[in-house]
């Protein structure tokens, strides 16, 4: 059982990274939007317009890592099965 | 007599046509116009866009000096990406927009007026209210005067555009927006870029 804990722990510290670097490895804080540009070619001006989208921060990067942090320590105190 | 009458008719088309002050409404059929803040903070820099303004401006190519107007942006329009933190931010600690909907910039004088073609740089000062508190401000801007192209933005109008950029700072604290706390998240210098345009159709 602490075996299993210790890979699902570990599993999950590599899931939360390659999660996080998928969606984009940002180092701020969870975004539900993104900004994009919009150019307006008559005024020259350029526009903000947020799309949509769910950017994990290292917010929840923090907190998967103590999730996994809290698995690896619960199964300190198994038995070796 | 009505030679007289002739002569006062042309006239009045004459200052319709040449002259006089323009009423730019700055309600963006567009979408964008907009008002980028952004505070930078020994721990964080934070970046967010209010895009609902409205208002007009009364503006004479002629004599750009002139300028008057009011513009409103709608507080509950401000937009940051990180959801709790847009709550933080319109919520009853920070801009409390539902009881403070709208921020508001009423031009007052120009000064330092410079017009190259169609193009204008001035300081503005105008009166600015955020939360019910007004303070008056000077903002350096250039106004950019397009005649006639308003069709190519919205073809089914005539009229000219007015495009109204600008970049100044402000202080939260003297707005009482939570004044003397948490600056080390949100510095007290707000950053504000101006990027506008209004349509004046005919």
């Amino acid at each position: 059982m602490r075996r299993r804990l210790r890979i699902a722990a570990l599993l999950g510290v590599v899931a939360a990274f390659v999660g996080w670097g998928l969606l984009g490895a940002n180092r701020g804080w969870t975004k539900t939007s993104v900004a994009r540009t919009v150019h307006d070619s008559v005024t020259e001006l350029d526009g903000v317009v947020y799309d949509s989208r769910f950017v994990p921060g290292v917010d929840l990067l923090a907190g998967a890592m103590l999730l996994c942090a809290g698995v690896w320590g619960v199964s300190g105190r198994l038995g070796k099965r | 007599m009505v030679k007289q009458a002739l002569i006062f008719g042309w006239l009045l088309c004459g200052a319709a046509a040449f002259g006089g002050s323009q009423n730019f409404d700055f309600k963006d059929p567009k979408g964008v116009n907009n008002v980028v803040f952004k505070t930078d903070a020994p721990l964080e820099s934070i970046n967010g866009t209010a895009t609902e303004v409205s208002g007009a401006v009364q503006f004479d190519p002629a004599d750009p000096g002139a300028v008057k107007g009011k513009l409103m942006v709608a507080a509950a329009s401000l937009h940051v990406p990180n959801p709790l933190m847009k709550e933080h931010l319109q919520g009853p600690m920070w801009l409390d927009v539902a009881k403070y909907p709208s921020i508001t910039f009423e031009v007052v004088s120009a000064a330092k007026v410079v017009t190259k073609e169609n193009s204008t740089t001035a300081e503005v000062t105008g009166n600015l209210t955020i939360k019910d508190v007004t303070k008056k401000v000077t903002v350096p801007v250039k106004f950019t005067y397009l005649e006639g192209k308003l069709k190519d933005r919205v073809p089914s109008l005539k009229g000219d555009l007015l495009v109204l950029r600008g970049k100044f700072a402000v202080k939260r604290s003297d707005f009482g927006i939570n004044a003397g706390k948490g600056e080390d998240k949100v510095a007290d210098e707000i950053e504000l870029t101006l990027s506008l345009a209004g349509q004046s159709p005919r």
